[in-house]
């Protein structure tokens, strides 16, 4: 029944959010700059969840340890860098109203009742300035993001991961663009 | 009396609803969406080959609907064939996406309406294994699976991590299952959260990885197809893929439409309420050509729940379909005042007022098919399916209304699925379909390769001049539909018309209440303070509004607030 989990020590870093709605997907776009800027050791995974719910379950399953970038509800100005421990996390299910709120927390429950959950949790995010429809982070949330990213990297060294930063000649932009080149 | 359902969650809420409460019964009912979006303005100006790229952030649940839909309508703007290969290879996708997303919404989502897992605790294993033996011949319903389930569940009680004890529903009065179905429900639920998963595998494996899919193109699909490699489609994934489809049937017809007749027969008195709106719209699905005008799912319109009105819509370009949508914003919170607008010409200018019930309440425009409102949905789907005569759709409904008709001890008139439980049903039903076609594309797309056919892609010409298409997909919500004009390759207008708002818009151009609204009425409400029934019936549609926001509170807020006054 645990088909699909993933091998012991496997670490996660799972970028959340959504990229239309401006600092809304300010988790995704540092999950993006990290996989850009650091090369990582083996058995770390960098994946761009957008606002799935339970679509992250196999994701998650049987993670070592998994660091979530996100954007942060906390009672910190704009910009602010905000790290949860695992105890910190809502945990459980919410009752919802419209369903698909299946947040993280739901997923971790999930994961629970699958004796598959994360051994090791952790969210560190940046409290949001704005999220209208638009493609860019505010100003104040773009300065901040490499904060994200060095602390996502200071997350992995606590844990003896020791990421390599690529030369500059090697960043390689991982956009969403199609594959012009299919099939032509 | 009037309750207001206001979920506070994380941000900001989705989907609100109020309903006026007379003597235990809805009188009236507004539903109303608390989020405005805009997305459609973000694709403005942008590549037509790259807005399926971003139609696909539209939602995080939904994200392959969005990008198939997108690529249908700038496909159906140029007039550009896709190969058979794609085809099936998208249908592949679109087939085992619902069967995950049908799975979810029964166990995952809805099920805790009707299911009570405190009184779970109470029930006799073997009392249960008996009862889920009678209906099945599923291996893991024995005594000792449902005794390790309820150990399972006593514990999360006792160590109350999950605290979902704090907001759920049990012990209502309006939860009337025995123990013992409650526990096959909660040990379904577990095992559901595995198969769930499994179906999801093979759009990972098709669509280059999940949640967002990397495959999908204009003109047809990303994937190299090459049968003696393991790094592109080959043989190995095909076969690993037909493992995984052969896996999951067993659940779905030994597990999940046993459940569904086992749980609807208990709430028999679900089928008087909840049809709402019964004129149902569904389109066709999974083309079978290349130009779309075969499709291995039917679909149209059904007036006024008579089925032997039922009307096809015969192709991707059938005007039937195109000329019959408009939008009315009279009561949503946009500049208005052209009255119903075809999508083409649709706007997005917001406008936003307050909660006015009389006037202007919601973020979401109320759709209408040649002006009249419209259900849409898996209940849609399987009566439009019914009436068009597919063999598949009959064989598994008329074993669930047989085994249900076997549980009441009466008779079930097919009339009892414009019900609040019908959607359940027809949900289960839509699933099975799905999961059989799945099989069957999957042994196209070997008989075509078998052909040494291996081409997945048409490239696209864009034209300078002005042309439009809409792309329309039968998604697990029911009718979605992208609207898109392009000048020279450019979006120059993009509406998404997703089934939600189908279903959850506000009163029309002529005031006439949408299909969440009208399937409030007349429902009971046992306790005003605890409007389980409410939810039953809104929950029965698969609401999907929240998608677009995703935030972790921090401040431990996320409650749905209910407000009796």
């Amino acid at each position: 029944m645990t088909a699909g989990s993933h091998a012991h020590g496997s670490v996660l870093i799972l970028g959340l959010g959504n990229i239309l709605l401006g600092d809304e997907g300010l988790g995704v776009r540092a999950a993006e700059r990290l996989a850009q800027r650091f090369e990582l050791p083996a058995g770390v995974e960098v994946v761009d969840g957008g606002t799935s719910g339970l679509d992250l379950i196999d994701i998650l399953a049987g993670r070592d340890h998994v660091i979530v970038l996100d954007a942060v509800d906390a009672d910190a100005g704009p910009g602010s860098l905000v790290h949860l421990n695992e105890s910190a996390i809502p945990i459980g299910w919410q009752t919802k109203q419209s369903h698909h709120q299946l947040g993280l927390g739901d997923v971790l429950a999930a994961l629970a009742l699958l004796e598959l959950a994360p051994r090791a949790m952790t969210v560190i995010g940046l409290v949001p300035a704005e999220m209208e429809p638009g493609l860019e982070l505010s100003p104040v949330v773009a300065a901040r993001l490499d904060d994200l990213v060095d602390a996502a990297v200071v997350e992995l060294r606590r844990h003896g991961l020791v990421p390599r930063r690529r030369m500059a000649a090697d960043h390689t932009v991982v956009s969403a663009g199609v594959d012009r080149k299919a099939g032509a | 009396m009037r309750i207001t359902i206001d979920p506070i969650t994380r941000i900001e809420g989705h989907l609100r609803i109020d309903c006026e409460v007379d003597d235990g019964r809805v009188a009236d009912a507004w539903a109303s969406g608390q989020m405005w979006r805009g997305i459609e303005l973000i694709l403005r100006d942008r590549d037509a080959r790259d807005a399926w790229i971003f139609a696909q952030r539209i939602c995080g649940v939904c994200t392959t609907v969005h990008a198939i839909a997108s690529v249908r309508a700038v496909e159906n703007a140029l007039g550009l064939e896709v190969p058979l290969n794609a085809q099936y290879i998208r249908n592949m996708i679109i087939t085992a996406h619902g069967v995950h997303d049908h799975i979810v919404h029964f166990y995952h989502l809805s099920a805790l309406d009707w299911v009570d897992l405190v009184s779970a605790l109470d029930a006799d294993p073997a009392s249960a294994a008996r009862i889920a033996q009678s209906v099945s011949d599923w291996p893991r319903n024995s005594a000792q699976e449902f005794a390790q389930v309820q150990e399972k569940l006593r514990a999360f009680v006792q160590s109350g991590q999950l605290g979902i004890f704090g907001s759920g529903y049990w012990g209502h009065p309006a939860m009337v299952l025995e123990p013992e179905v409650n526990l096959i429900a909660a040990a379904h639920y577990l095992q559901a959260l595995d198969y769930q998963r499994r179906a999801n595998r093979i759009v990972a494996i098709l669509g280059g990885k999940t949640p967002h899919i990397q495959n999908m193109a204009v003109g047809g699909v990303a994937n190299a197809i090459n049968l003696d490699s393991q790094s592109t489609l080959g043989i190995e994934r095909l076969i690993s893929i037909r493992q995984v489809i052969d896996d999951i049937g067993a659940f779905i017809t030994q597990v999940y439409l046993p459940d569904v007749a086992l749980i609807g027969a208990r709430y028999a008195d679900w089928t008087a309420y909840g049809a709402g709106v019964t004129n149902y719209l569904s389109v066709p699905d999974l083309p079978l050509d290349t130009r779309g005008t075969e499709f291995a799912l039917p679909g149209g319109y059904v007036p006024a729940g008579a089925l032997d009105r039922f009307r096809p819509i015969e192709s991707f370009s059938d005007a039937y379909f195109e000329n019959g949508v408009k939008e009315s914003v009279k009561h949503a919170w946009y500049r208005g005042g052209r009255g119903a607008l075809h999508p083409y010409d649709g706007e997005t200018e917001p406008e936003y007022t307050d909660f006015q019930e009389d006037r202007k309440y919601s973020w979401v425009k109320s759709p209408t098919f040649y002006d009249d409102r419209a259900q849409v949905g898996p209940l849609a789907n399987v009566l439009c399916l019914y009436a068009a005569g597919h063999e598949p759709t009959h064989r598994y409904l008329g074993w669930l209304i047989e085994q249900v008709q076997q549980h009441v001890g009466g008779e079930i008139p097919l009339a009892a699925l414009h019900s609040t439980i019908g959607r359940h049903a027809a949900r289960a039903v839509r699933c099975a379909v799905l999961h059989e076609a799945l099989q069957e594309q999957w042994t196209l797309l070997m008989e075509n390769l078998g052909r040494s056919d291996f081409d997945t892609y048409n490239r696209p010409d864009f034209p300078q001049e002005e042309v439009r298409g809409v792309g329309f997909h039968e998604a697990p919500r029911g009718v979605l539909s992208h609207w898109t004009v392009l000048r020279n390759g450019r979006i120059a207008n993009y509406q998404a018309v997703v089934p939600t708002t189908w279903n959850a818009g506000p009163r029309d151009e002529a005031d006439a209440l949408g299909p969440y609204e009208a399937s409030l009425l007349d429902n009971p409400v046992a306790d005003p303070d605890l409007p389980l029934e409410v939810l039953r019936t809104v929950h029965s549609f698969d609401p999907c509004l929240a998608c677009a926001i995703h935030m972790v509170d921090a401040k431990g807020g996320a409650v749905t607030r209910i407000q009796a006054h």
